[in-house]
């Protein structure tokens, strides 16, 4: 009975109160979102940066005829002695770990493989200019990689070294760069809606302040003064994150998937992924709603 | 029943004190007129007894109760012993008289069954019969107070407030208003009314107490409203 009592009230708050009431929904579903957004992309590149670690990290590619790299304008393409030189090279040098030889012929295929669904380029492409190289695997990324691209750097035979990581690093820089801006814009949004709460009850307290006053009169407990208004800044929160959560699962399914053609991540987040971020969502809306709300209605609800 | 023992009360931003040096006693089921011009500390009187106010100095015990030792959250629990009747009645304009009445009940958590059972009784004891479901705009001065007091008066608190409760009400209507406050003043309620309502003090000749720029001035057992004016 209380409680259909509490709940009557906090529906009569809510209706009065209503352009505030989704004012407030709106912006905590936006930040809670590109909060979690900004931590989907945290999450992305650390999982992407496991998962390369342990892969190629620096490909040496050798000379083709058509090459211009290094020495072979020069000396043309590569010759099988060369091949081996290198090979000997490398797998002589400390802190290789493994070295693999790509012929030609698997470059062209590994090439169609990899860009399949686009018939121009591979249409285009003179298969010939496609070189063959050594994947070579180092112990300790940064270090090594400097050594041993300053070995093979003008080695007869060798047109270009590259050093995955560098790519990566670009990548890397770049989804920091936009996990910056989303949390930032997160943040700046947070406020927001924490100000919004506090205005949202104020404005719930003043129109109901003649029920409030008759409640105190007549003997009501401070909680129970209170609770409506408690009660309505809960379920704004609550709808916002529900709100976000949808947003979030749309982020993680649509965006960061269409990002995929464009960068390459390796490894996908997993569900776990995304429900750990919806669960923090949900906190930090906890959080901010419920202490928001408590300490307005200190201020501005005599009890 | 309220006990003042040297109460002064002195507000804020004011030079002279609202009350000065009251000592006062009400006992069980008295029926006291506190009567006074205008910021004579009739009001402030009755806040302190409902704790809205703390005093300045000196002792406050209502219902055996000092008000000085009672805890925040116990002050609700005093205030349920405790009716309150004011000038502009404070009915809210969304509910109808039993909606009134029962909300006083509804907010300290009373059960539907003890609120059915109730809140008829008392809108049939101020005279209110068969006007249950009107609205507040659609009863006269006179019989929003009535619903004022049956709200009031519905959990049968042991103290009666009224603060000039016949301020906004023509003399006819309000021969009826003092007659529903005294049947309740029989029933043992302790009744302390606040009022300039001279006519009223006069022909009821119950207690006074005249205060007289805070201070207790006159205090006499079947008085009248007052002689020098």
């Amino acid at each position: 009975m209380r409680a259909q009592f509490v709940f009557h009230e906090v529906w009569i708050g809510l209706r009065r109160n209503l352009t505030m009431t989704v004012a407030l929904i709106v912006v905590v579903a936006i930040s809670l979102s590109l909060l979690g957004t900004g931590l989907l992309f945290v999450k992305q590149v650390d999982n992407t940066r496991s998962y390369w670690q342990s892969r190629v990290q620096l490909s040496v590619y050798l000379c083709t005829a058509a090459s211009l790299g290094g020495t072979c304008a020069k000396d043309g393409a590569v010759t099988p002695a060369e091949i081996s030189a290198i090979r000997n090279e490398l797998l002589g040098t400390h802190d290789v770990t493994s070295v693999q030889f790509v012929s030609q012929a698997q470059a062209v295929q590994q090439f169609e493989q990899e860009f399949a669904n686009d018939e121009p380029i591979v249409k285009y492409t003179d298969k010939d200019q496609i070189p063959s190289s050594f994947e070579i695997r180092l112990k300790n990324t940064e270090a090594d990689a400097g050594a041993v691209t300053s070995v093979m750097d003008g080695a007869p035979g060798v047109s270009e070294v590259v050093d995955d990581a560098s790519i990566l690093d670009q990548f890397y820089k770049l989804l920091d760069g936009a996990r910056n801006a989303v949390v930032s814009v997160a943040i700046f949004l947070l406020i927001a809606a924490i100000l919004l709460v506090a205005n949202t009850i104020r404005l719930s307290a003043f129109n109901r302040r003649r029920e409030t006053s008759i409640m105190r009169l007549v003997g009501a407990s401070n909680f129970y003064v209170q609770l409506p208004f408690l009660v309505e800044g809960m379920i704004a929160g609550l709808f916002g994150w529900l709100i976000a959560t949808g947003l979030l699962i749309g982020v993680k399914s649509l965006l960061l998937s269409s990002l995929q053609s464009v960068f390459p991540y390796g490894v996908q987040l997993s569900t776990a992924d995304l429900v750990e971020v919806i669960v923090i969502a949900m906190i930090t809306g906890l959080i901010i709603c419920g202490s928001t709300s408590f300490l307005t209605l200190r201020r501005y609800l005599r009890v | 029943m309220i006990h003042f023992d040297n109460v002064t009360k002195t507000y804020a931003n004011q030079g002279r004190p609202a009350l000065e040096n009251v000592n006062l006693d009400i006992e069980k089921s008295e029926f006291v007129f506190l009567v006074g011009p205008s910021g004579s500390g009739k009001s402030t009187f009755l806040r302190l007894v409902l704790k809205e106010e703390r005093p300045t100095s000196g002792r406050i015990h209502v219902i055996g109760r000092d008000l000085a030792r009672l805890t925040n959250w116990k002050v609700p629990l005093l205030r349920r012993r405790i009716g309150c009747v004011f000038q502009d009645f404070r009915l809210l304009p969304n509910k109808n008289v039993y909606q009134n009445i029962a909300f006083a009940l509804e907010v300290i958590g009373k059960p539907r069954r003890f609120i059915r059972k109730v809140v008829p009784e008392v809108i049939d004891l101020v005279g209110l019969e068969g006007k249950r479901d009107r609205m507040p705009d659609e009863l006269s001065g006179g019989e929003q107070q009535r619903v004022a007091m049956a709200r009031a008066f519905v959990n049968r608190p042991m103290i009666l407030l009224a603060d000039e409760p016949t301020g906004n009400i023509d003399p006819a209507t309000s021969i009826g208003i003092m007659k529903v406050l005294d049947r309740i003043n029989r029933t043992g309620t302790t009744v302390v009314m606040a009022t300039h309502d001279a006519a009223i003090v006069d022909s009821m000749r119950k207690r006074v107490i005249e205060l007289e720029y805070g201070k207790v001035v006159r205090d006499q057992s079947r008085g009248v409203y007052g002689q020098a004016y």
